[in-house]
Parts: C-alpha cells; structure tokens; sequence
C-alpha cells in the first residue's frame, strides 16, 4: 500500500461526503428560512408601528446575546424531549433533530439577517426619499423605485458575512446529535489515528463552503452596490 | 416620526397603524397563550422546577457560579492569548515584505473559514494524543485553543481595519520627521489604531463569550450551559426552567457588553484629540466574514462601505451589531 493511501485510509469507512451534504442543507434550509423570518423582522423594525418595532426590537437583542448552542440545546431538550414538539417528525429520532436544528438556526440568524437588512436601509440617504416625494411619487412608489433598491444592494455584502457565519454555525448542531460534518469528525479523531489527515480532510471542506461564498457574493456585492 | 422609509402619518396611516398594532396583539397573545398552554400542560411550570432560581442561592453557588466562573476563565484566557496574536498578525498582513504579508493573510483567512468548533475538537484530540495535560483540563485547553486560533484571525483583521482606518497623513508624517517604518508602526500607527479598536474588541468578547457555550455543549467543558445540565438532573428535570434562567445569565452579560461597546463607540466618535477614526461593533460583524465580503480595507476600495469607519463619514444610525457567530 502505498503511503498516501494508508494515511487517507479512514475515508473509506466514513461517509464524509454524506456529511457534508448535511451541513450544505442544514445552511440551505436555514438560510432560506431566516432570510424570510430576518425580513419580516426587518420590516417590523423599520415600520411605523411602535408595537412592532419595540418587538422586533426586543427580538434582536436578546436572540443576538444569546449563544447559539442555548438555542439549539432548547430545541432538542426543551422542545422535543419536554414538550413533545416533532415538528411533524413523529418518532424518528434523526429526522426531528434536523428539523430542530434548522428552526434554531433560523430562530437564531434571523436576528443577524434583521440587522443587516436595517444596515441597508441605513446607508439610503433620507434626501433620496425627501426628492422622491417632492417629484410626487407616492409611497408605494417611494419603496419600490427608491428606496429598497438601494438598500438590498447595500445589504449583499453584510447578508453574504451573515451566510458565511451560518454556515460554520451549522457544526454547533453536532451538540444535538445531527450527522453533520462537525460530528463525525468528532467521531473520526476519537477511532482513527490520523489527527492531522482527519483535520485536514474536515478544514479543506469548510474551506471549500466559505471562501468561494465569501469570493462570489463579495464580488457581487461591490457590484451592484450604490456607489455614493 | 419620519425616517427614509416613510413621513410624518396622517390620519389615515394613524388608523391603519392602530389596525397593525390590533393584529399583531392578537397574534402575540396567541402565542404566548400557546406557550404558556404546552409548558402547563407538560407541567413546566409547576412551583417545585423553578423554586431553585427564586429562593435561596444554593443553584447559583453550587452549579451557575462555578459554571460561569469556567466561561469567563476560558473568555478572557482566549481574549488575553488572541489580542498579541492578532496584532502580531495584523501587522504582518500589512508588512512590505511579500513573504511576510502572504503567509500571515493566508493564516488568517484559512482559520476564520473554518468554524470554530472544528478548530475545538481538533484542540482536544491534540492534547489528548500528544501532550500529558491531564484529561480533566483538556476541555478548557482545547476550548481556548479553538477559541484564540479563531478569534487571533478576527482581531488580526480588525487590527488591520484600524491601522488603515488612520489618516495616510499620519504615516506621511511620521516618515517624514525621519522614523523608520517599525518606529512609526510602534509609536505612531499602534496607540491611535488600539485606541479606534476598543469598541470592536469589546464586541468580540461577546462573540467569544458565546462560542465558549459550544464547548460546554459538544466538548464536556463544564461552563455556564452545561451547569444547566447538571441542574435539570438535581433538581427534578427541569431544564426548561435551567436554560431560561443561563440565557437570561448569558443575555445579560453579553447585553451589557455590547451596550459598553456601544458607550465607548460614541465617546471616541465625539471626542475632538483623535483623527477620528473608530471601528464600531457593525465593522466586526463586517470583519468576521471573509475579506473579499466586507472589510477590505486597502486603500483605494471606494465605495464608501469598506470596513472602516473613517473621519466621521458615517453619523448616526448604527448601533452596535456583532458578528454573527
């Protein structure tokens, strides 16, 4: 046997791939939902309503201090295993976990994607709006014309840092037991004895996910962002 | 109140918010009603579950104290290990040598790729295979190796954003008077650049505070959230009741915190001795992606969003917002 075979032998025992694939649609899954939720969140905090805002408000600040694990944690022990809470799994042990995981991570990044939507609407100058009333738009115009292309081209570039965050945040579901990357490493360094092979195999992954993330929507961002 | 998104509300808009306010009522109190019906019907709330927290402090003594005193210990070890380190790194990003700058970006963006958590496990099997630290203090070595691997990258960047956030001029001058480089990064550069960084280091404390809970979760380091733990099987299962009253513990810490942050932030802002040049919490968060995301601090960057906060630039409007990990 060759060298390099013996010391990348574990990968033939180990589903690597498999893991990593449930790393990839735990940040899918929970990006999609925590951009829906964070914009809600966006809009409550940024509307006119002061109930709402105070909510969202609220919301942000105490889901931002808390560690991300505490959730998680909640979501299997509180949620399922107190309350009873499957979230329509039934019994299967594995795929409630997932789901659990997946709603504390959108519980969680939402208040990231709230902050960095507000951030976007931040860098809109009020004169912007000030000039699209005295032309006479309407409100609704005022939005959709003006304001909020702006502010989504600003928000890329804090929205693709809070992607990147979410996907490396995904290995805390290991604390609950999801079969992520994070875990069967953890399972890895504890049966094999190729630490350093092991780790590499693990990093280059990660690497793999977060840099061209980072790189592509980087890019896109100073793109189509308002040169001001 | 008017604000980009809309102007001062007539009458129409006023009956139309007090309309929103109704249903959002509604819907809120269904919640609530829904969450105070599962955790009664499970008997969560029962007096005996959250009697600990309430009366007398043997919870907080015995298990919360010693919980919390482990994830300051590992906090502020990895914060008081990461700060050299990253400047160190930071500055060696910036260096005119290539064969500096390249080996210490390369570092940097390699570890803050990487989640933390990985960089822990890696931690434990480390020390665990090939050093004699005895197994009882392995977790709080490998919770802090994760942690000052990690956040020395994040603070070497920030370090970075702060020297550039300076004014050129201040470089110009000090080579002009005749420093050399190493004298004007040390005498110049450094003291105002620490000065503008405050507020952003502060707020990766609040980061790292946060991460230390994974190792309680994943690496069997007995902090804050795995007290929690220990308590639901002293006190009769009741771990709702012990996470509510750890999150509240960890909100106010890191509450507190961010609000400092946010303190020190407008103070520097205002004071009228510096150039000016203060990196706030939201520059963090802008940080603890990748370089090409957000902090690309070069000089030449010229979409007035680069991660520095620059001469006053940017007023009012942002408060502290901290990365997202």
């Amino acid at each position: 046997m060759e060298a390099r075979e013996i010391v990348f032998d574990f990968l033939g025992r180990y589903d690597v791939l498999g893991a990593f694939w449930t790393t990839v649609q735990l940040a899918l899954l929970s990006a999609v939902g925590s951009l829906i939720w964070g914009t809600l969140l966006a809009a409550m905090r940024v509307g006119p309503v002061p109930l709402m805002r105070g909510f969202a408000t609220a919301y942000v600040n105490i889901v931002r201090n808390i560690p991300l694990t505490v959730i998680i944690l909640f979501s299997s022990l509180g949620l399922y295993q107190t309350l009873r809470v499957t979230l329509g799994a039934g019994d299967k042990v594995d795929t409630a976990n997932f789901r659990l995981a997946v709603l504390g991570l959108i519980v969680y990044t939402a208040a990231f994607v709230c902050e960095a939507i507000r951030s976007g609407i931040n860098t809109v100058p009020v004169g912007q709006a000030e000039a699209a009333r005295a032309i006479g738009l309407s409100f609704t115009q005022v939005l959709r014309l003006v304001v909020l292309p702006q502010a989504f081209r600003a928000a890329v570039g804090p929205l693709a840092n809070v992607l990147i965050a979410l996907t490396k945040n995904t290995t805390v579901a290991a604390a609950i037991g999801v079969g992520e990357a994070a875990l069967l490493m953890k399972e890895m360094v504890e049966n094999e004895a190729q630490l350093l092979a092991i780790s590499a195999v693990i990093a280059f992954g990660f690497c793999c996910l977060t840099l061209p993330t980072g790189l592509l929507l980087g890019w896109l961002g100073k793109k189509v962002a308002v040169r001001r | 109140m008017t604000s980009v998104l809309y102007d001062a509300q007539g009458p129409r808009a006023r009956r139309r918010n007090v309309l929103y306010t109704a249903v959002f009522l509604i819907a809120f109190a269904a919640l609530l009603w829904w969450v105070y019906k599962s955790l009664d019907d499970k008997g969560q709330l029962a007096w005996p579950l959250w009697k600990p927290f309430f009366t007398g402090t043997e919870a907080y003594s015995t298990y919360i104290w010693p919980g919390l005193r482990n994830t300051l210990k590992a906090a502020v070890l990895a914060m008081v290990i990461a700060l050299p380190l990253g400047a160190t790194l930071g500055i060696a990003r910036l260096s005119d040598h290539v064969w500096i700058r390249v080996p210490a970006a390369v570092v940097v963006e390699f570890f803050r790729a990487i989640p933390v958590l990985v960089l822990m496990i890696f931690g434990l099997a480390l020390y665990a295979n090939y050093t004699n630290v005895a197994s009882d203090d392995r977790p709080l070595y490998a919770v802090v190796t994760g942690l000052v691997l990690y956040n020395a990258s994040v603070l070497a960047e920030i370090v970075r954003a702060g020297i550039l956030a300076l004014p050129r001029g201040q470089t110009e001058a000090a080579l002009g008077i005749g420093l050399r480089k190493g004298q004007a990064m040390r005498i110049i550069l450094l003291p105002q650049a620490v000065t503008a960084m405050l507020p952003a280091i502060v707020s990766q404390l609040v980061v790292i505070v946060k991460d230390t809970a994974i190792g309680g979760a994943v690496l069997t380091f007995p902090e804050l959230l795995s007290s929690a733990n220990t308590m639901s099987g002293y006190y009769g299962a009741n771990i709702i009741a012990s996470l509510t009253v750890v999150a509240a513990i960890y909100v106010a810490i890191n509450f507190s915190l961010t609000s400092f942050a946010s303190w020190l932030e407008g103070r520097l802002r205002r004071r009228r001795k510096s150039t000016g040049a203060v990196l706030g919490a939201q520059d963090v968060a802008d940080v603890a992606g990748t370089t090409a995301t957000g902090a690309e601090g070069a000089p030449g960057n010229t979409d007035g969003r680069s991660g520095l906060v620059g001469r006053g630039t940017r007023g009012g409007g942002r408060d502290g917002t901290t990365g997202a990990d």
